[in-house]
């Protein structure tokens, strides 16, 4: 695979039959002690990439890209998993090392496997072939990125136990798995739930498959969220502790706990002793830091301070997987750009606060500790009334769980599902005496006697081996739809598969979505119908508004909208704008070394910005003064005049004008003035006039009579190229 | 909504019996409870099987999940569901001494069920 080379999902659905998983299991980041990158150390770093994108102020440090400690989820699931390969792609490039896809709607309540590849709505149909296709496009993206990719998803429904054997056939590194989750969200018969959940946990032990609990759920289901905390210690134990008996190793069960509040609440005097709680009572397993949607609205802003805030939390307490809500979730099905995003703020977050617990700890007195015990007593007296009361099924039927009162406060409204009630009531069997499941990884009661073995043998010896042993049992199917299917869907975008038409795209190839964002200085509601307007004028198609944002009730409302555009472009016909034209250190030395060369330098008009102007003169910066070019520096805030007249008096090569300031294009404006008074004094072919900035775009700048102009990103080396260049033509 | 009944925090009387535990023994006696709320639900586990347990025995004996789900429901129907849906096919391979794929093959099409009942004593 080369990294400039587009996945070619076609390649990647080829042979799918044949595919067999690399490895089994969970794999977790290797921790580099003190790892120096270009001088700066980190204390929770873990192994760099092979290949990544670093966040953006890299640049500044010779685009080290550090990777904290912590697995980093990032959820992808659009409904077109063939469309979901390049976007896990993009986020395994930002860091991103645990890959986890949500099931379609309905999923658990299909009793059974669903195959093919049919498209999912709010979520993907996990089948067979799109495991394997997905998993195989992770072993080309693991292997390009130089560092193993977990593979997610849910063992839950009425089908857990199917759905675990195929994850655990075709190597799914990652699963969740809470019978809770069942009986409290999805209405299934608490028995069957938990009866199948055995099974499933036993399956997923033999897969050495990570599982992630479901009592996150409560949080974001619960009247008043916060208040379920005591009830939320009760949920992650149930789960833990019955996934221990049922054969999974607690190195493999993670919690999945969410900070249970959000700002404006006290954050953290909330979260903090809720995690201390958590993290004292469960120090053996692992933490799955997930964020905050419960009060999740359409401001990206918002969404991000409060996983930034929750970030703080994690590496305050102790975090094994960080989770990345997209930031965009509160508005529509996360799109490409904001899963990048919630993995490069989980990215900056996590390194940001690296070596934290080295300079600051958790005070063991005073509030913190005195609220931790109070949560922690609250969760002892639910489990000892719950016994009290007939145990866990009685509880549930009680409606125990998700009451908006902090226990033992109660207020009546928590969820109810009756024992003998809900989606596959009435089918759970008692096994008989003689028996039998001639398999491996299978939970309870077996009577493998009857068959003349002994204890510890396998009961799959007496087929010779099932599909744990011998993978060419395992039926694979194809496709059972022969329209809703990855072919039909691939065949209508044939026009833009690896081709070079190209049309904007959010989550599926060449959907056409795009995002305006307006100002207007209006009203909520007058500035919503008119940003309609304005997407309607600007031909966008099913125009919807999706942020609103008061900047003030009279006087200004920001609004985004998105809508869909119905032409694309061709590559092709595109004139491309130039790309820098750099000398190397070498040749510019080389040119310069018997010539004396001069420039004048200063921040034009009433502009006091100094720094970007100062970054491509000065030696310590990597400036043009590197290459023993005579810099004279006059400031900011520098009439033209001035910057002319020194020129002319100190015989220049150059003028190297800074204009920061865009306003009005105050800028462009003064390129000109500069132009136009060197064409006055008769200098002008005397000396280079070279102006930068960081709204300057070079093709502009030319326009005003400058001979070039420099944007965003620009450095010495650039500089001193154009004017060897330039001198070179003399 | 059915509304229960409703009752304020009265945290303060009931935690008088936790009062002089320390930490650790608040640790302790939270994960003995567990493990007495956990128990009986691993036990009922221990003891039943249900059709989606069924379907994963059988497609870990080499049959796809279309037929997985067919030989379970026909399992239920016969009343043999006790057994192990896994047991059936197995009990017949073993009866007509053919391979398992074959013995799944057969109970699809609704062929061997008399004789496996019978080996079971389980009427008709």
């Amino acid at each position: 695979m080369k990294i400039n080379e587009k996945l070619d999902i076609r390649e990647i659905l080829k042979d799918l039959d044949k595919y067999e998983p690399r490895r089994r299991g969970w794999t977790w980041r290797k921790p580099v002690e003190n790892l120096d990158m270009e001088g700066n150390v980190y204390s929770d770093a873990s192994e760099p990439l092979k290949n990544s994108v670093p966040l953006p102020a890299a640049k500044y440090f010779n685009n080290i890209d550090p990777q904290p400690i912590q697995v980093i989820t990032s959820e992808i699931a659009s409904g077109r998993f063939e469309d979901d390969i390049r976007r896990m792609r993009m986020a395994a490039w930002h860091g991103a090392d645990h890959l986890m896809v949500i099931r379609t709607a309905g999923q658990s309540h299909f009793d059974g496997l669903i195959e093919g590849t049919p498209q999912g709505i709010g979520g993907v149909a996990i089948t067979r072939k799109q495991v394997r296709a997905q998993r195989k496009a992770l072993d080309i993206i693991e292997d390009e990125v130089g560092r193993p990719i977990n593979y997610h998803s849910y063992v839950s429904g009425v089908a857990g136990p199917d759905i675990a054997v195929m994850f655990a056939e075709e190597g799914v590194n990652g699963a969740h798995q809470d019978p809770q989750y069942n009986v409290l969200y999805r209405n299934i018969n608490m028995i069957r739930s938990f009866v199948d959940a055995a099974e499933s946990k036993k399956i997923m032990a033999w897969g050495d498959i990570l599982q992630i609990d479901g009592a996150h759920n409560a949080n974001a289901t619960a009247m008043v969220a916060w208040k379920v905390m005591p009830e939320l210690l009760v949920q992650h134990a149930i789960n833990s502790l019955f996934s221990v008996k049922a054969g999974i190793k607690k190195d493999n069960i993670a919690l999945s706990t969410v900070p249970p509040t959000a700002v404006p609440a006290p954050d953290l005097k909330i979260n903090l002793p809720y995690a201390k709680a958590l993290r004292d009572f469960f120090s053996e397993y692992k933490m799955r830091a997930q964020m905050n949607t419960k009060y999740m609205e359409t401001s990206t802003r918002e969404a991000t301070v409060t996983h930034v805030l929750n970030m703080m939390i994690s590496k305050l307490t102790k975090t094994d997987i960080q989770s990345t809500i997209t930031p965009d979730e509160g508005r529509n099905v996360p799109w490409h750009m904001y899963n990048v995003e919630a993995c490069d703020t989980a990215k900056q977050a996590l390194i940001g606060m690296d070596g934290l617990l080295e300079m600051v700890e958790l005070k063991d007195t005073g509030f913190l500790p005195k609220k931790v015990r109070d949560l922690k007593e609250r969760s002892i007296l639910f489990f000892e009334e719950l016994l009290q009361d007939g145990g866990y099924f009685q509880a549930v039927e009680d409606g125990y769980f998700i009451d908006s009162g902090i226990y033992p406060e109660r207020n009546g409204d928590g969820i109810s599902r009756e024992i003998n009630g809900g989606i596959g009531a009435n089918t759970v069997y008692e096994r008989d005496e003689d028996y039998f499941a001639p398999v491996t990884a299978h939970y309870g009661y077996n009577n493998t006697k009857q068959y003349g073995l002994k204890d510890g043998e396998s009961p799959a010896s007496l087929i010779g081996g099932s599909t744990f042993e011998d993978r060419s049992k395992i039926q694979y199917i194809d496709e059972l739809d022969p329209v809703d299917n990855v072919n039909t869907r691939m065949a209508e975008k044939e026009k833009y598969i690896n081709s070079n038409i190209v049309k904007p795209e959010v989550e599926w190839l060449a959907d056409g979505v795009i995002v305006i964002d307006v100002t207007l200085p209006t009203s909520v509601r007058y500035a919503e119908a008119a940003a309609l307007e304005i997407a309607k004028k600007m031909n966008l198609l099913e125009p919807e508004v999706i942020h609103r944002e008061v900047l003030h009730q009279a006087e200004a409302t920001r609004v985004q909208v998105k809508g869909k555009v119905d032409f694309d472009i061709n590559l092709d016909e595109l004139t491309l704008a130039e790309e820098p034209d750099i000398l190397s250190d070498k040749e510019i030395k080389e040119f310069l070394e018997d010539r004396d060369i001069k420039i004048v330098a200063g921040t034009v008009g009433e502009d006091e910005h100094s720094v970007g102007l100062r970054e491509i003169i000065d030696i310590k910066h990597g400036g043009i003064e590197k290459y023993g070019i005579d810099c004279l520096y006059l400031g900011t805030s520098v009439p033209i005049t001035k910057l002319v007249d020194a020129a002319i008096e100190t015989n220049a090569d150059a003028i190297l004008m800074s204009t920061i300031i865009s306003h009005d294009e105050v800028h462009y404006k003064n390129m000109k003035k500069t132009h136009e008074y060197a064409v006055e004094k008769g200098v002008r072919d005397k000396f280079l006039i070279i102006a930068g900035g960081t709204q300057v775009t070079p093709e502009t700048a030319r326009k005003q009579g400058v001979d070039q102009g420099f944007a965003r990103g620009t450095k010495g080396q650039h500089v001193a190229s154009f004017i060897v260049k330039k001198l070179k033509e003399k | 909504m059915i509304r229960r009944a409703t009752r304020i925090d009265d945290i303060e009387k009931r935690r008088e019996h936790l009062n002089d535990l320390t930490d650790e023994q608040l640790k302790a006696r939270f994960w003995e409870l567990a493990g007495k709320t956990v128990d009986p639900l691993i036990d009922l586990a221990y003891k039943n099987t249900t059709p989606a347990i069924e379907r994963s025995v059988v497609l870990r004996m080499g049959f796809s999940s279309i037929e997985a789900k067919d030989i379970v429901e026909k399992t239920i129907k016969h009343g043999l569901i006790s057994k192990g849906a896994g047991h059936v096919i197995y009990r017949l391979s073993q009866l007509d001494k053919i391979s398992i794929r074959d013995a799944g093959q057969a109970l699809i099409n609704n062929k061997g069920w008399d004789k496996v009942k019978k080996s079971f004593e389980v009427s008709s």
